[in-house]
């Protein structure tokens, strides 16, 4: 008897999995699942339109292509690495982090932190004199001695 | 009697403003070569052309090898004809391609090459199919072929004589095979 039901149990197992299997080959994917990919490449003929918003016959093919692969079970990756091979890096929306396209990666970031750092300098430089200026200035008065400033007095007195 | 001291100018570090150039040459170099390219246009006739590799469709074959190498047909002019399925002045022009490497195919000294560029594999072998194409056609992977010629379009197609010296490129559609041939007997001609 136990095994009778531990061969039923089995057999409604596969016999589930088989169906999953079937259900997700079956699966045909929707406009939003082929957009989903699509929008993360761009069109390999037209300047700097991505594929999912693309007019064009070549672009309704390539949509048309991506549908397919999904439907064959493809992952996002794999899609995106087929396009690759076929029509270039270029095709893709976001560049790989690869040889020279790490410097759309890494320049940016470094421009920024340097504008801001040179900012920072200039607004700090622009709200108080530097120690240096002051230290001119106390010069100055110093070097004005007793003798100087009685001429000075003098001349005052004469003008009045 | 007045002290001289200079003021200390207090400004960004000098390394920080060799960085900053240096980054900016380099941006200004990379923007520069960009242009350059972008304004280019084709390769020109005289060019030496450099080695590539084709791998055929399923069922094309040359000397019944699936791919072939520019290297290989030394000896030869070679006709290149970049294409697309979603092209529609290249259908104005495939039964003119295929009807002139008919007329030279049986002599040997002429090989004619079609690159599918960006194109979709069902729609190209539909379109193959549909104009008869008999000569060695391939997808152009990863467009590297038509990025060293720096194609501005399909169909652009260039004749390439025996030494791999590029010898005319035509942009757009043939209007005949008698102009095809034209330009074939007069590079066999030299």
């Amino acid at each position: 008897m136990k095994k009778n039901i531990f061969a039923l149990v089995l057999t409604f197992l596969l016999a589930g999995l088989w169906a999953g299997s079937a259900l997700a080959q079956g699966k045909t994917p929707t406009d939003d699942d082929v957009n989903a990919v699509a929008s993360q490449l761009f069109c390999p003929v037209c300047e700097n339109t991505p594929l999912d918003v693309c007019p064009t016959a070549a672009c309704k093919q390539w949509r048309e292509l991506i549908r397919l692969k999904l439907s064959e079970g493809w992952s996002e990756t794999q899609i995106k690495e087929y396009f690759v091979a076929q029509y270039g890096a270029r095709v893709l929306a976001e560049p790989p982090r690869q040889g020279f396209s790490w410097l759309v990666y890494i320049v940016p970031p470094i421009l920024l932190a340097i504008g801001a750092y040179l900012v920072f300098t200039t607004l700090r430089s622009m709200r108080k004199p530097t120690p240096d200026v002051a230290q001119v200035s106390v010069g100055l008065e110093t070097t004005v001695d007793d003798d100087d400033l009685r001429r000075v007095e003098e001349e005052l007195k004469r003008l009045q | 009697m007045t002290e001289t001291s200079q003021p200390v100018r207090k400004g960004v570090p000098i390394w920080i403003q060799v960085i900053v150039w240096a980054a900016l040459a380099v941006l200004m170099v990379i923007v520069a070569l960009g242009l350059k390219r972008s304004q280019q246009g084709t390769v020109a006739p005289g060019d030496k052309i450099p080695d590539f590799t084709l791998t055929f469709f399923d069922g094309y074959t040359y000397q019944n090898q699936p791919q072939v190498n520019l290297s290989d047909l030394r000896g030869k002019v070679v006709i290149l004809n970049f294409w697309a399925s979603w092209c529609k002045p290249c259908e104005e022009e495939a039964a003119l391609l295929e009807a002139a490497w008919k007329s030279y195919e049986a002599d040997g000294k002429v090989i004619f090459i079609g690159a599918d560029y960006v194109d979709t594999e069902p729609e190209a072998r539909g379109y193959l199919a549909k104009f008869g194409i008999t000569y060695p056609n391939g997808p152009d992977l990863g467009t590297k072929i038509s990025q060293f010629f720096r194609i501005k379009g399909v169909p652009e197609t260039y004749f390439i004589d025996a030494n791999g010296v590029l010898q005319y490129v035509q942009i757009g559609p043939f209007s005949s095979e008698a102009q095809i041939r034209q330009i074939i007997d007069t590079i066999l001609a030299q």
